[in-house]
């Protein structure tokens, strides 16, 4: 008999039971652990792979930050991170400790292991230069130099091509740090200022994710000026999950589609 | 549950001048050229229309559901949301719906989802990503290789996933029935990719897949 067997199907539900318990608490990351650090400035882009069973911890600088974020399993970006299946399978509209992202090929990318913030958006999209000129006005880089104003589109069309992508592969994205409002009639209202400095999560790679992030607004911030905000990047070694592990039991789908990840890695 | 609109279309079925039944488990790949009008049409009630939208001329210009759901400021799509691309135009405006809802968040079932969502003795049943793949593979129109890059996520004719204030989301029962229909006008010339579908694992087709119609008025 193989070692290696799927999971029961059994505890599948189409309600939204949630455990009960003390949610995990993002730790202080280890000296001796801590891999690589780095600070992404309001309104810039970065690409990154981040391996298997390392965490990405992204932690708000300041007040009002945004992080426009893709991830693709590098081994085949044709596997991508896919929002309609990431939500459905987990019963949600927002995106917390707990919850993974999974990719269009039923596997697990990344686990969402910490968070002090509790409510990260899934649905608004990214903005383009349309929206920055609508609300700021344009400000292009022959006149404004460094401080020209950026959008996440032209960012992610830029960091997908470095890594032979293109716009087919810009699929929809997260914004960790902001809140889009959902009220009873499904109508959609940004929430400002929903991160604050030091506000952070966690996300342990389950795969080799290939990341594709913006620092710009996102594209419902309302605020008067233009002034996106920066971020800190770090990424540590973590343990593999183990049969306990808060997310692999958050939910039967997760247990699921971190057994797809681990096939995939055989 | 908040209030749903309907609104009665004053087109004809005698008068299309397309008709076309579309079984559950089959996809329909069509060339809707601007100003013509779509009906899809719940033959028998509580079926999940798996719905697509490209530009006719280039399909990596293609349905956005995060740009509609965003620039209509809300998560339902029903009669008056426009249906915009990832270039931020419209590809086709929703003009009449006697069904009041429709959904654009749930995505498609995949033969690899299922495994996830239901186990992985579901893994060789049908499913709605298998049908859109087969239509691209073997649309004539196709300038390049189109393949799974090009499936981004679809709308949801018929089905009814409420988000709560709180954040969650669920499959709710069907708010469709026999006869509801939801017509849209195509504001540039696009082509349609719909699957109707076969999901046995979960109550968005009534646990029973059935035939919905597709109309196209010039």
């Amino acid at each position: 008999m193989p070692l290696f067997v799927p999971p029961a199907p059994s505890g599948t539900s189409f309600t939204t039971p949630r455990p009960t318990g003390p949610v995990p608490h993002p730790a202080p990351i280890p000296a001796d652990r801590l891999l690589h650090e780095d600070t992404i400035p309001g309104g810039s882009a970065v690409s990154l792979v981040v391996r298997r069973h390392t965490t990405l911890r992204l932690t708000a600088l300041e007040t009002g930050a945004n992080v426009s974020f893709l991830c693709f399993n590098r081994a085949e970006p044709i596997d991508r991170y896919n929002m309609p299946d990431t939500l459905k399978g987990q019963h949600t509209a927002k995106l917390t400790t707990g919850f993974m992202l999974y990719s269009d090929m039923g596997r697990a990318l990344f686990s969402l292991t910490g968070d002090t913030l509790g409510w990260h958006d899934p649905l608004g999209g990214h903005d383009t230069a349309a929206h920055v000129e609508k609300k700021w006005g344009a400000q292009n880089y022959q006149n404004a130099r460094n401080a020209w104003h950026r959008n996440s589109r032209d960012h992610f069309l830029i960091e997908l091509a470095k890594h032979g992508l293109n716009a087919r592969d810009l699929v929809p994205n997260i914004n960790f740090f902001s809140k889009l409002a959902t009220d009873s009639e499904g109508r959609l209202s940004y929430v400002p200022n929903h991160a604050r400095a030091g506000d952070h999560l966690d996300l342990r790679a389950e795969l080799d994710v290939l990341v594709v992030l913006t620092t710009c607004h996102h594209p419902l911030d309302s605020s008067p000026a233009y002034g996106p905000k920066p971020i800190m990047l770090q990424i540590h070694s973590t343990p593999p999950p183990a049969a306990d592990d808060y997310c692999r039991t958050y939910r039967p789908e997760n247990q699921r589609a971190l057994y797809n990840s681990e096939l995939f890695s055989l | 549950m908040s209030v749903l609109i309907y609104t009665e279309s004053p087109l004809a079925p005698a008068d299309a001048a397309y008709r076309r039944v579309i079984p559950a488990g089959d996809f329909w790949m069509h060339e809707i050229k601007a100003g013509q009008t779509l009906r899809i049409l719940d033959l028998e009630g509580n079926q999940a229309a798996d719905t697509l939208f490209y530009r006719a001329t280039d399909f990596r210009e293609r349905y956005s559901a995060q740009d509609t759901i965003r620039e209509n400021g809300g998560i339902y799509l029903t009669t008056g949301t426009r249906l915009y691309s990832n270039e931020l135009r419209v590809l086709a405006e929703i003009t009449a719906d006697t069904c009041g809802r429709h959904d654009t968040l749930g995505g498609a079932c995949s033969c690899e989802a299922n495994t996830l969502r239901y186990g992985h003795g579901t893994r060789h049943m049908h499913s709605c990503r298998q049908s859109f793949l087969l239509g691209l593979m073997t649309w004539p129109g196709s300038t390049f290789d189109l393949n799974k890059r090009d499936i981004p996520a679809n709308i949801n004719f018929f089905m009814n996933v409420p988000v709560t204030p709180e954040g969650g989301l669920q499959f709710a029962d069907g708010v469709s029935s026999p006869g509801k229909y939801v017509e849209m006008v195509a504001r540039m010339d696009i082509v349609c990719l719909i699957s109707n579908c076969p999901q046995l694992n979960n109550p968005c087709n009534g646990w029973n897949p059935t035939p919905v119609e597709v109309l196209i008025w010039n």
